[in-house]
């Protein structure tokens, strides 16, 4: 184990880090605990300048009871959930099958559509922005959520591909093998006999899917505008706007739109980070 | 689960049967194809054709030629601050790497609660960039700001705060886009570190390697996967920054924060008229230099790939 393990060190240094672990800790996430701590104050605070003290009252529940009964917040939290699961949904199906395809079986071409995925998820999105708004635009789709929906699941399925395919290809070949001299159809195969081994692909894909579409602020304000369709994190710019400089209630509203992904993370954990790693391990 | 073979109709069981394992995979490969390239793969073209024209989103295209490229490149002053910001955010954010690895190392380690405080560090990462960005607007704010408070003790005064200045600007948003970056390689480093070989590193202290030297000659050797994978996502994340700068300057103060993502895009749906074509030679400048970068990821895996097989 590299770096020596703190056990086998001297019994100051020690201490000195089991020390040290809470400062840094506290220290990196400092940003977010100013925000935290802003979302409690009350009003007047802001008005005399105790931006950084302690909160001269405790008004967290008015703070965050107002993100959610006194602006548009719930229905762009609401839109965020609209937009993401279909999406997650989506490019998970997807990508099983091309990942499944391009993991199996050896045919012509092969290689060239897996380079052709993975290449369209390096592309910056920029070059996509004109057309794909054309498009969607001419389909009627625009200020729609399933103008959204649609893009995302495609965008995603670059990345999906990739992710399923390596999968995929990391499981014991001879399995399909038997299956085929049994003679299994091959849809079947990949139902019965790849399916159920793909689960914590499965698990981690969705993971990650759900936090990349949740926090998507690009595509969201190109393909949509006004609450009708809007997710939280373009949401969050009206909100900001209808608070002008209401510091407190600014942090109870950003805190709110980003608590869903962290929320993901924390109890899919593992999930999460075997998803995020892939690859980072020969 | 039964493993026995259905019994499809006699038609299907001609043609169909007898070229199964051919025809399986473009079947499977279909949908997702249809999706990919109708989104991404078309768009691609379709924007390289729309920058041949002036085009205002709605009516007729105008065919100009090469006329957006030459005034792009041709002393577009815009253009110019953009590009160089992106160098800046290039360099700059590849510190994500050694920082994570730092961090990566202050904590593998096996105390009680580690776990809890790996998970901690790495927690900004998931956070939306719009909500990071809004967070460190406040806390770079003039005189109130806790940044500039902390550099008031210090008797450093930033003339309009770090985001109205247009010296520290830029500066002050990638230092922001750093924070989720350095948490994404750390946790690609952390990973890394777990698997690093024991036996390696015994043998290697056995021969007397310690502190740098054996991070450099055996850790980090073993590391390569995990810095790979930084590299591609940091390069990547450096050249689609959109969001920090949309919600903290909005391209200012004065224009000098942009960068050629978001020029792109106020170019494209500006509020005096849309110029997508104008907008459209802006991304494809932006894609040839990402197309360096891609080309090198794709043949590294390329060759992982012939290895693994």
């Amino acid at each position: 184990m590299f770096p020596t393990p703190i056990e086998k060190s001297s019994r100051n240094w020690q201490i000195t880090y089991q020390a040290l672990l809470p400062i840094a800790m506290i220290v990196w996430l400092l940003p977010l605990l100013a925000v935290a701590l802003f979302s409690i104050k009350p009003e007047t605070d802001f008005a005399t300048g105790n931006f950084w003290g302690w909160p001269t009252s405790f008004e967290g529940f008015t703070n965050y009871g107002r993100v959610f009964f006194d602006s548009d917040m719930p229905r762009y939290l609401l839109n965020s959930v609209m937009i993401t699961v279909p999406t997650m949904a989506g490019a998970v199906a997807l990508s099983a099958m091309t990942g499944f395809a391009l993991g199996i079986y050896k045919f012509k071409g092969n290689l060239l559509i897996f380079f052709m995925f993975i290449a369209g998820n390096f592309v910056p999105f920029q070059i996509l922005m004109v057309p794909v708004r054309d498009l969607t635009v001419n389909m009627g789709l625009y200020d729609t959520k399933t103008g959204l929906i649609l893009f995302h699941i495609a965008f995603q399925t670059g990345f999906c591909t990739l992710f399923m395919r390596n999968f995929i290809r990391a499981l014991p070949y001879p399995l399909i093998e038997a299956a085929r001299v049994e003679g299994v159809a091959e849809w079947r195969i990949f139902w019965y006999v790849v399916m159920p081994l793909m689960k914590p692909a499965l698990a981690a894909l969705s993971v990650l899917i759900f936090t990349f579409i949740w926090n998507d602020y690009f595509w969201a304000i190109v393909l949509t505008q006004g609450p009708d369709a809007q997710p939280v994190t373009a949401g969050i710019t009206s909100f900001n706007s209808q608070f002008r400089a209401a510091y407190h209630m600014m942090s109870a509203g950003s805190i709110v739109a980003a608590l869903p992904p962290v929320l993901m993370f924390f109890l899919m954990q593992k999930h999460f980070i075997a998803g995020l790693t892939l690859g980072a391990v020969k | 689960m039964t493993m026995t073979a259905d019994a499809p109709s006699h038609q299907q069981r001609g043609w169909y049967k007898r070229n199964e394992i051919a025809v399986t995979p473009w079947l499977f490969l279909l949908p997702g194809i249809l999706f990919f390239a109708v989104y991404v793969i078309l768009p691609i073209f379709q924007s390289f054709w729309i920058s041949f024209h002036q085009w205002d989103g709605l009516g007729e295209k105008t065919w100009v030629g090469l006329a957006n490229y030459e005034r792009l490149l041709g002393g577009d002053r815009k253009f110019e601050v953009s590009f160089w910001n992106n160098i800046r955010w290039l360099f700059l954010y590849l510190l994500a790497i050694p920082m994570g690895l730092f961090i990566a190392l202050f904590l593998n380690q096996t105390v009680r609660g580690i776990r809890f405080y790996k998970s901690m560090f790495f927690f900004p990462f998931v956070i939306s960039q719009v909500v990071v960005g809004l967070v460190f607007s406040w806390f770079y704010l003039p005189n109130t700001g806790l940044f500039d408070q902390i550099m008031g003790l210090v008797g450093i005064d930033i003339r309009g705060g770090v985001l109205g200045n247009p010296n520290t600007a830029t500066y002050g948003i990638i230092a922001a886009g750093l924070w989720p970056q350095t948490a994404y390689c750390m946790i690609l480093y952390l990973t890394g570190l777990n698997a690093v070989d024991p036996e390696q590193v015994e043998a290697a202290r056995l021969d007397g390697a310690k502190g740098h030297k054996m991070l450099w000659y055996v850790i980090l050797p073993q590391l390569k996967p995990a810095t790979f994978i930084a590299f591609v996502v940091t390069i990547i994340g450096a050249l689609r920054s959109f969001d920090f700068i949309a919600v903290m300057t909005n391209g200012g103060p004065f224009g000098s924060t942009r960068v050629l993502s978001f020029y792109m895009f106020e170019e494209s749906l500006s509020e005096f008229g849309f110029r997508m074509g104008y907008g459209a030679a802006i991304a494809v400048v932006l894609f040839f230099i990402m197309l360096g970068f891609i080309a090198y990821f794709l043949y590294s895996m390329w060759r992982d790939d012939k290895e693994a097989r």
